[in-house]
C-alpha cells in the first residue's frame, strides 16, 4: 500500500493531559506524525488538534479507530487533501546587511510575506501560507544563510460549508 | 439540607451506590482517608499481599460477576505495582476501577516521597483514567468511570486521587449520584447497521461451510447464550479462541475446541476450510489465527470496537455494535439451515480426539496432565470455574478442560500474565462463593502467587490451588528444547521450596499426587475440602503443551 500525508481534524475535551494522551497513542502504535498543532476553538472547553500524518489506508483507518476510543476525543475527521484548507505560520530569521535588504524586500513582497524585524545583520519574515508555499519561500531564502526557523504546523479547516463543531 | 462530608467518605458512599460489597487492596500513607472511611462502611476489604494482585482478584471477580470490581492501592510504589494488573485487564477487555491514592495536590510533579505519575505510565494500559484535582467532582467522576469501564468494550479504569482531596469537605447527597452518565467523547454504540445485519444473514444462507468462532466477548451478559442458539438453529460448527473456552459447553455435538497456535488441530482445520468465518466477539490476535490462506473466505466479524475489525484480519462483513443486540438481531430473521456433510467431517475428527488415549508417561512417577484433567473434568461441578495460570498448565488445561453449561474457564489470554490464576480465583470464589473455583498453575507461577495463600486463609476464601510441578518453567523449556537445540537455561527451579509444606505453613491442607491411579481420591478430598486446598501434581518435564 501506498503511504500518504492525511491531515486529521480533532476536537478534543480541552483539559490537562488530552495531548500526552494523543501523542503516547501514535508513539505507541507506530504512526508518523509530520506536524501536530493544537489551539482553542470557538468552544472554549473544545480545543482542535491538527494533525498531519503519514501513512497507508490502513494505518490512517487505525489512527482514525483508534483516535475515536480515547474518552477526551470528541470528534474527529480526516480531511480528503482536495477539500483542504490549509495555513501553516512561518517564522524566519535571515542574514541580512543593509545592502541586501531592498532585494529581501522584494522577495517578501512577490511572496506575500511580512517583515516582522530587522537588525543591522538580519531581517525576520513571517509567512502564513499553505505548506507547498513555505516551503517555496524557504528554498528561496536558503542562499542570504537562514539563522533560524520556526514553523506552527499545519492547522486546517474544511472548505465549504460543513463544519466539524462539538 | 446540607451534607458535608470528607471526599472518602463520599467516594466510599459512591462505591455502596455502584453496589460494590468488595474492595481488593493495600493501604499506605496516601490513602488513609480512603481507608479510614472503608472501615465504617458496608464494603469489605481484602488485604491481598502484592498490589498487583489486588488488580487480578478484581478481575476475576468482573469476569465471574459481569461488573466492575474495584482494587485498590497507595501512591507511588502501592499503584506502580497495580500496572500489571490493569494491563493484564486491558487486554483481556475487563471492567475493573482501580483507586489510586496519590500525593497532595501541589507537591504533584516535584518528585515528593512516594510520587509516580500513575495515570501517565498506566496510560497505554487503560481505557480511561482520571486525576482528580476538585474535590467536588470526585463522585461524578466515580460515575463515570464505572460507565467507562462497564459499557463498550470493556476495560479498566483509574482514578487518582491526591492526599488532601481525600480529605477535603464536599456536599455530597445520596440523591445526587447521578443517575445518567453524558461524555460526549463516549457513545459507544449498540445496535448492528441493518444493512449489515442484512449482509450476514445472507452469506448464512449462502455459505457451504460456515464456521463460528467464539470469543471472550460472548461472555458480556451472557450472549454466549445466543451464540449457541444461532450455532443450533443454522447446523454451524463452533471453535473458540482461548477467550473464548466456556461460551459453550465441550460437550456441544457442534463444538470443536480453541483455534490458534497451541490449539485443536480440527479446529484450526476448520478455520482453514471454511468458506464463512462468523468471528463473535473474538479480536483474533496474532496467536489464535494461523496465517488464514488467502482463498475465497467471506469473514463477519462482529465486535463492539470498531478499531478491532479490520485489525489483524479483513473483514468482508463488519458489524459494530453490542454482540447481544446484533445476535437478536440476527436470529430475528435467520432462517433455519442444514449443513450435515461439513458437520460430519469435523464430528468424525474430534470424536477420534476425544477418544485417543494420551501418549504413556515415560516416568513412573509422573501424572500425564491430559488424564489428570479428564478425572478433573468428571468430578468437577458443572459450574465449577477453573482459572489457568500461563505455560503449559495454561495450554494443557485448556485444551482438555471440558466445561458443561454454566462452568467458566479463565485466563490471562492477551498479556499472559504469569501469577493471575490464584488471585483471579479469589476474585472469582468472592464473586461466586457457592461455586467451585480451582486455580491451575505450574510451578514457576506459583511462586509468583504463593503469597495470596494468606489472603485467602486470612480472609476465608475458599478456594483449591493445582499446581502442575515440572521443576521447570515448562513453557520456555519447551521452546528452548524444540527452537535453541535443547540448550536449556534459566528455565530449572531448582531451590523450590515444598509446595504441601508451605501451604501447611499457611494453615492449608494439600497433597502430592505422583500416581495417575490415585487422582480419582486426591481430587475427590481437594473438592470435598470446606477450605483452601493445594494439590501438587507431578508431571513430566519433558511433557509437551499440545498432547
Ligand atoms: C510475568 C511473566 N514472566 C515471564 C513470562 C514468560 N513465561 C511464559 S510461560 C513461562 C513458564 C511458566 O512456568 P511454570 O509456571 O512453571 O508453568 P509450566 O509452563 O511449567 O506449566 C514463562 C517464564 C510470563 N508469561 N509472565
Amino acid at each position: 500500500m501506498i503511504n500518504k500525508k492525511h491531515t486529521i481534524s480533532v476536537l478534543v475535551e480541552n483539559h490537562a493531559g488530552v495531548l500526552s494522551r494523543i501523542s503516547g497513542l501514535f508513539a505507541r502504535r507506530g504512526f508518523n506524525i509530520h506536524s501536530l498543532a493544537v489551539g482553542i476553538t470557538e468552544n472554549p472547553t473544545i480545543s482542535r488538534i491538527t494533525i498531519v500524518a503519514e501513512g497507508d489506508d490502513y494505518t490512517l483507518e487505525q489512527i482514525a479507530k483508534q483516535l475515536n476510543k480515547l474518552v477526551d476525543v470528541i470528534k474527529l475527521r480526516s480531511v480528503k487533501n482536495e477539500e483542504l484548507l490549509s495555513r501553516e505560520l512561518l517564522l524566519i530569521k535571515i542574514n541580512c546587511t543593509p545592502a541586501q535588504r531592498p532585494e529581501l524586500i522584494a522577495i517578501a513582497e512577490i511572496s506575500e510575506a511580512k517583515i516582522s524585524d530587522v537588525s543591522q545583520t538580519t531581517m525576520t519574515l513571517e509567512l502564513s501560507a499553505n505548506q507547498m508555499r513555505i516551503s517555496a519561500f524557504e528554498e528561496l531564502l536558503k542562499p542570504y544563510g537562514i539563522k533560524e526557523a520556526a514553523r506552527t504546523g499545519v492547522i486546517a479547516l474544511q472548505k465549504g460549508a460543513n463544519s466539524l463543531t462539538g | 439540607m446540607s451534607n458535608r462530608m470528607i471526599a472518602a467518605k463520599a467516594l466510599v458512599k459512591c462505591l455502596e451506590l455502584e453496589h460494590i460489597s468488595t474492595v481488593f487492596g493495600y493501604p499506605g500513607a496516601a490513602v488513609c482517608p480512603l481507608y479510614d472511611e472503608l472501615s465504617r462502611s458496608s464494603i469489605e476489604h481484602i488485604l491481598v499481599r502484592h498490589e498487583a494482585n489486588a488488580g487480578h482478584a478484581a478481575s476475576g471477580m468482573a469476569r465471574i460477576s459481569g461488573k466492575p470490581a474495584v482494587c485498590c492501592a497507595t501512591s507511588g510504589p502501592g499503584a506502580l505495582n497495580l500496572i500489571t494488573a490493569i494491563a493484564t485487564a486491558y487486554m483481556d477487555s475487563i471492567p475493573i476501577i482501580a483507586i489510586t491514592g496519590q500525593v497532595c495536590t501541589d507537591q504533584i510533579g516535584k518528585d515528593v516521597f512516594q510520587e509516580a505519575d500513575i495515570t501517565g505510565a498506566a496510560e497505554p494500559f487503560v481505557k480511561h483514567s482520571y486525576l482528580i484535582k476538585d474535590a467536588e467532582a470526585l463522585p461524578d467522576t466515580v460515575k463515570k468511570a464505572f460507565y467507562i469501564a462497564a459499557t463498550g468494550r470493556p476495560g479498566p479504569v483509574l482514578i487518582d486521587v491526591p492526599f488532601d482531596i481525600q480529605s477535603a469537605e464536599i456536599e455530597f447527597n445520596d440523591d445526587d449520584y447521578s443517575k445518567t452518565v453524558d461524555i460526549r467523547g463516549y457513545k459507544p454504540g449498540t445496535v448492528g447497521n441493518k444493512l449489515q445485519i442484512k449482509r450476514v444473514i445472507e452469506a448464512i444462507s449462502e455459505a457451504k461451510r460456515p464456521l463460528i468462532c467464539a470469543g471472550g466477548g460472548l461472555f458480556s451478559k451472557n450472549s454466549f447464550r445466543l451464540m449457541i442458539k444461532m450455532a443450533e438453529h443454522c447446523d454451524i460448527p463452533v471453535v473458540n479462541t482461548m477467550m473464548g473456552i466456556s461460551t459453550i459447553p465441550s460437550e456441544h455435538p457442534l463444538y470443536h475446541g480453541m483455534i490458534g497456535m497451541h490449539g485443536q488441530k480440527v479446529a484450526n482445520r476448520a478455520m482453514n476450510e471454511c468458506d464463512l468465518l462468523l468471528l463473535l466477539g473474538a479480536r483474533v490476535n496474532d496467536r489464535a489465527v494461523l496465517a488464514l490462506e488467502s482463498r475465497e473466505l467471506k469473514v463477519v466479524h462482529v465486535d463492539i470496537d470498531p478499531a478491532e475489525i479490520g485489525k489483524n484480519l479483513p473483514a468482508t462483513i463488519p458489524v459494530v455494535g453490542d454482540i447481544k443486540v446484533v445476535l437478536k438481531q440476527i436470529l430475528e430473521q435467520l432462517p433455519q439451515k442444514k449443513h450435515t456433510e461439513w458437520n460430519n467431517e469435523l464430528k468424525k475428527q474430534t470424536a477420534d480426539n476425544r477418544s485417543s488415549s494420551p501418549a504413556p508417561v515415560d516416568r513412573t512417577s509422573a501424572v500425564n496432565p491430559k488424564s489428570f484433567l479428564k478425572i478433573l473434568n468428571r468430578l468437577i461441578p458443572s459450574d465449577s470455574v477453573i482459572v489457568a495460570d500461563v505455560g503449559q498448565n495454561q495450554i494443557w488445561t485448556a485444551n482438555n478442560i471440558a466445561l458443561s453449561g454454566g462452568g467458566r474457564f479463565l485466563t490471562s489470554g492477551g498479556m499472559g500474565t504469569m501469577g493471575y490464576s490464584v488471585p483471579a480465583a479469589i476474585g472469582a470464589k468472592k464473586a461466586a462463593p457457592h461455586r467451585e473455583v480451582i486455580a491451575i498453575c505450574g510451578d514457576g507461577s506459583f511462586q509468583m502467587q504463593m503469597m495470596e495463600l494468606a489472603t485467602a486463609i486470612q480472609h476465608g476464601i475458599n478456594i483449591k490451588v493445582i499446581i502442575m510441578k515440572n521443576n521447570r518453567l515448562g513453557m520456555v523449556r519447551e521452546l528452548q528444547t524444540e527452537r535453541y537445540n535443547d540448550n536449556l537455561t534459566a528455565v530449572f527451579l531448582d531451590g523450590s521450596p515444598d509446595f504441601i509444606k508451605i501451604a501447611a505453613a499457611y494453615g492449608i491442607n494439600g497433597d502430592y499426587l505422583t500416581d495417575e491411579k490415585e487422582a480419582d481420591k486426591a481430587l475427590i478430598t481437594l473438592l470435598a475440602s470446606k477450605k483452601p486446598y493445594i494439590l501438587q501434581v507431578e508431571v513430566n518435564e519433558s511433557a509437551v503443551s499440545l498432547i
